[in-house]
């Protein structure tokens, strides 16, 4: 029964959106709106200086921004903080002490007061660029996912102990996930020894990584878990913890892979290909975490951003509603992915930590550890 | 790759490693370690509320199983006292039985004498009688006799006809 009244309220919902594109004029070519909904996309995809919430083009042809602007950092011989609203994003050239600088592709180049950018023969601008330490969409999202998580995890924190140790409110919803890490991600990867000291790190990668995911997902849509800083900042994180947390085995492991088992002028010549694949391999297993989480969520936003496009460029009925009907299936499949990549991501992230903290007799160990 | 390099945010890498590892600190502090201590706890308390039932469970199986034995016991011992008691009402009803027996047997014996004894006086009064009775008949007898020889002779004749001694 209440199935079949969301199906109705949906389609009722698909019919007025494709009478909606249908009554308007169709001013521009169809290779035209291609394009804009190409740029869209990928502008989307990128990091941006001020937090835009929908952009609107007016009869004229010019392009009014609603939103907000956000601080922009830089150092350019010297801290300079000023608002991004001086750049009428990306239109005008910024004049800050006698400097100026202008925003191009989300990124800050120091110009002339002309706003001249010097392009190489791959279409990069030559032109010098500040140290640029902006809070910009993706941070000012990841400080309020910061703030949201402290708060959220605080008062679970806190609810224990005012309710005899039983979890109240809203952060009971996350307890069994709390659990689920620990007993499902950490404790089978890391072993019962050590898996409590990097319990910490792993919830609040998952959280964090999940709840970005999340918001990414939210028509404000912001793109920080697709954004390759971002991924390689976590995965730098996991490489720093899995290097320092080492034990001997793993070093070993590494610089010694076949032991005792065989005489040192036998081994030399194996370890002259085989020790700098492990020490390679040290370097691939973040490095595949980051691309991992990178690609995950930028295809996703791609995906889903070039069929709500798809919509603008048919224009008709059949074509909207299927690229409707289409983008909302696609966004059901990107809330799962969103969870999906927060437990794959810990899930890999402990089970490196696993590799670095394992310790083992050493008599039967080699040849199993060899073959993986 | 190239684009991937472009697109490379120095800022954003910068503010992610500060902000995530900020917030790692903070949560551990503030969040983790206490929702996982309480949530040990928790578990540990389970645990041992588990372990605590088992073992009131097994108390309470000793305790049924003391019980069940004190009840056979009590029964037994029930019957035992039953058995003796039938056994010596048994007893005492035979032994009753034996002594008002004897007792009657005494008596009977005793009246037994008594009658015999009785008896006995009897003869011996009447043998007394008998002879006194005899003795004045045969005076009489004699007296008669002498005045008339003939009745004197067919008298003592008739007499000792007629007289049968026990």
């Amino acid at each position: 029964m209440q199935r079949k009244t969301l199906i109705k309220l949906l389609s009722a919902f698909v019919f007025l959106l494709t009478f909606a594109s249908c009554g308007e004029k169709p001013t521009t070519t169809r290779e035209e709106r291609k394009q804009e909904v190409k740029e869209y996309v990928q502008h989307h995809l990128l990091d941006s200086h001020d937090f835009s919430l929908f952009s609107k083009t007016d009869e004229n042809g010019e392009v009014h921004h609603y939103g907000f602007p956000l601080p922009v950092i830089i150092w350019d011989e010297g801290l300079k903080v000023f608002s991004s609203s001086k750049f009428h994003h990306g239109e005008t050239v910024a004049e800050v002490d006698g400097n100026y600088y202008k925003l191009e592709h989300a990124k800050i180049y120091k110009t002339d007061a002309s706003g001249t950018l010097n392009y190489d023969q791959d279409n990069h601008p030559t032109n010098a660029k500040p140290i640029d330490l902006s809070i910009t969409k993706g941070v000012f999202m990841m400080l309020l996912t910061a703030i949201l998580m402290f708060f959220l995890f605080r008062g679970l924190a806190k609810s224990y102990k005012n309710n005899d140790g039983i979890a109240k409110g809203f952060g009971r919803f996350f307890e069994p996930i709390i659990i689920y890490v620990r007993d499902d991600i950490a404790r089978p990867n890391i072993g019962e020894k050590d898996y409590r000291r990097f319990m910490p790190f792993l919830l609040t990668v998952f959280f964090f990584i999940w709840f970005l995911n999340i918001f990414g997902l939210t028509p404000f849509g912001v793109n920080v878990t697709g954004n390759i800083a971002v991924t390689t900042a976590l995965a730098v994180i996991v490489f720093i913890i899995t290097t320092f947390s080492g034990k001997k085995d793993y070093w070993k492991h590494i610089f010694d892979p076949l032991g005792d088992g065989m005489p040192w002028f036998g081994k030399i010549f194996i370890y002259i290909i085989l020790v700098p694949i492990e020490i390679l391999g040290m370097f691939i297993k973040p490095f595949a975490l980051l691309i991992r989480l990178y690609a995950n969520m930028t295809a996703g936003h791609v995906v889903l951003g070039s069929l709500i496009g798809l919509i603008y460029i048919f224009q008709n009925w059949v074509g909207g509603s299927l690229s409707f009907g289409l983008a909302f299936a696609i966004s059901l499949i990107e809330v799962l992915v969103a969870l999906l990549q927060a437990y794959i991501f810990t899930m890999l992230a402990a089970l490196y930590f696993g590799f670095a903290v394992e310790e083992h007799e050493h008599d039967h160990d080699h040849e199993t550890e060899v073959a993986h | 790759m190239e684009k991937l390099i472009q697109e490379f945010s120095l800022g954003l890498f910068f503010w992610q490693a500060v902000l995530f590892v900020g917030l790692l600190f903070l949560l551990r502090k503030f969040a983790w370690k206490p929702i996982l201590n309480a949530v040990n706890d928790r578990e540990e308390g389970i645990r041992s509320a588990l372990a605590s039932a088992e073992d009131a469970k097994k108390e309470m199986q000793n305790l049924q199983a003391d019980n069940e034995k004190l009840i056979k016991e009590a029964r037994a011992e029930r019957e035992a006292m039953l058995k003796d008691a039938r056994e010596i009402k048994a007893k005492m009803i035979e032994d009753a039985k034996g002594e008002a027996k004897a007792e009657a047997d005494k008596m009977i014996a005793q009246a037994q004498a008594a009658i015999e004894a009785e008896r006995k006086s009897a003869i011996a009064d009447l043998k007394g009688q008998v002879a006194a009775l005899s003795v004045e008949i045969a005076e009489k007898v004699v007296k008669s006799e002498l005045s008339d020889k003939q009745k004197q002779l067919g008298l003592v004749d008739e007499m000792l006809g007629q007289a049968t001694l026990n």
